[in-house]
């Protein structure tokens, strides 16, 4: 068989991977911050929306992409005539598979740390004259930033995994859209293909375990910080 | 300078209704636990919304529902010492003081550490303090605001009887050396008398 150029592949993951999650990130901390902290009508079905991705198939996640993001897709349409943003078998519509599917996770951090901060805090920095968005800026993001850095880890590290919603939405292009998952399934496929899937499954163990890692010890942070006495 | 207050807020089941005139000086808001003594700090800072009443300090009207103002939290200058300190975290006790910090100012950062004896704390982070020593520190940021006014909810609460004589001193030295307006919440009688000039009961 051909051996596929591994650090290829490992590269255009890590890309899908970290375009994914630095365009989720404004957009995740504006969910979780609007679930944390707003009272608003529809709360419980946003709630739902941004969580869809974790129970849905990702199969069905990634055809209701192809549906709203495809050339004839509304979504689609509007990007490719604004911007020249085009999904269709390209890294960008992988990166997108991504984002959508790590979201929720994402979300979920951001919202638990942002809840986790004092409210109480707050108000004392106003009594000592501090706008909202100073009080925003100096206590209340500092205090939840442990946590909105592990949301983005496990979003990184989840969509590095990211398999069903990619294929089904962007198809498996070598170079384009293969992504480390989507080259171990190839190498399946193929006779012979073992010695690759095995060099690339350990690396995917070795990039999720560090991600983890990562999420985990900001996580044990934030719990120190947020007592005051 | 003066505190004219009459406010009213229903909490829950209970009504906090409160009114007094007082000239400046150390006023006690003096009751049982559960009396609004808190919440009636809280309307006069700003933190608490009253359904009706009136705030005014020193002449400036605070809040007036007759009227519609309602002074923002930020623009009162309520130095506000809370029962639990509030010290933030995630900062040094030297950023703790800073943060409400204006140029100024009754005293410099410095003046204000020799004054409360937390000079040799100003490099620590607030979970390594004890609580006589997180009480000075929360005093001293709320003396480096610039307050107009200070309100003080109960801040001898948790203090063994060394540090609350410790911090005793300190509210003398203020009501007696720094001459701002005091409206000091306690349950505790022989410390309402030995520095309150008024008392009301709540």
């Amino acid at each position: 068989m051909i051996e596929p150029d591994v650090w290829g592949i490992v590269w255009l993951s890590l890309k899908v991977s970290a375009v994914a999650v630095g365009v989720c990130l404004p957009l995740a901390f504006a969910l979780a911050w609007a679930l944390a902290r707003g009272r608003f009508a529809g709360k419980v079905l946003l709630d739902a929306v941004v969580h869809l991705p974790l129970v849905l198939p990702p199969v069905v996640t990634g055809w209701l992409l192809l549906l709203a993001f495809g050339p004839q897709g509304p979504a689609g349409r509007w990007l490719e005539a604004t911007l020249g943003v085009t999904f269709m078998f390209r890294w960008t519509g992988a990166a997108l598979a991504a984002a959508v599917m790590a979201l929720p996770l994402m979300v979920r951090a951001m919202r638990l740390s942002i809840e986790a901060v004092d409210l109480r805090l707050e108000a004392a920095a106003m009594t000592l004259g501090a706008s909202r968005w100073r009080v925003f800026r100096t206590i209340t993001l500092p205090l939840a930033l442990p946590g909105v850095v592990a949301g983005a880890v496990l979003g990184f590290a989840r969509s590095l995994g990211e398999f069903g919603a990619t294929i089904t939405f962007v198809s498996n292009i070598p170079g384009e859209t293969q992504t480390l998952p989507l080259a171990i399934y190839s190498a399946l496929q193929v006779p012979g293909g073992e010695a690759v899937v095995t060099r690339l499954a350990v690396i995917s163990v070795l990039l999720s375990l560090a991600a983890l890692v990562v999420s985990e010890v900001m996580a044990r942070r934030m719990g120190r910080g947020s007592h005051v006495l | 300078m003066s505190f004219e207050v009459a406010v009213e807020r229903r909490l829950g089941d209970t009504v906090v209704a409160c009114a007094f005139h007082i000239g400046g000086g150390l006023t006690a808001l003096f009751g049982p636990s559960g009396a609004g003594k808190t919440s009636v700090l809280n309307m006069v800072a700003g933190l608490l919304r009253p359904d009706a009443g009136r705030v005014v300090v020193g002449g400036e009207v605070l809040f007036d529902s007759a009227g519609g103002v309602d002074v923002p939290v930020q623009a009162r200058r309520a130095g506000y010492v809370f029962q639990d300190a509030r010290l933030f975290p995630h900062l040094r006790v030297r950023e703790n003081l800073a943060y409400g910090m204006k140029p100024e100012g009754l005293m410099t950062l410095e003046e204000a550490a020799e004054f409360l004896g937390i000079a040799h704390l100003l490099n620590r982070w607030p979970r390594s303090l004890s609580g006589g020593e997180a009480h000075r520190v929360s005093i001293g940021r709320a003396l480096l605001s610039n307050p107009r006014f200070l309100l003080m909810d109960e801040p001898l609460t948790g203090l063994d009887r060394a540090r609350r004589e410790d911090v005793l001193r300190v509210i003398e030295r203020l009501r007696d050396e720094v001459g701002l307006p005091i409206l000091y919440v306690s349950h505790d009688r022989a410390e309402v008398e030995r520095l309150a000039g008024t008392i009301i009961e709540m």
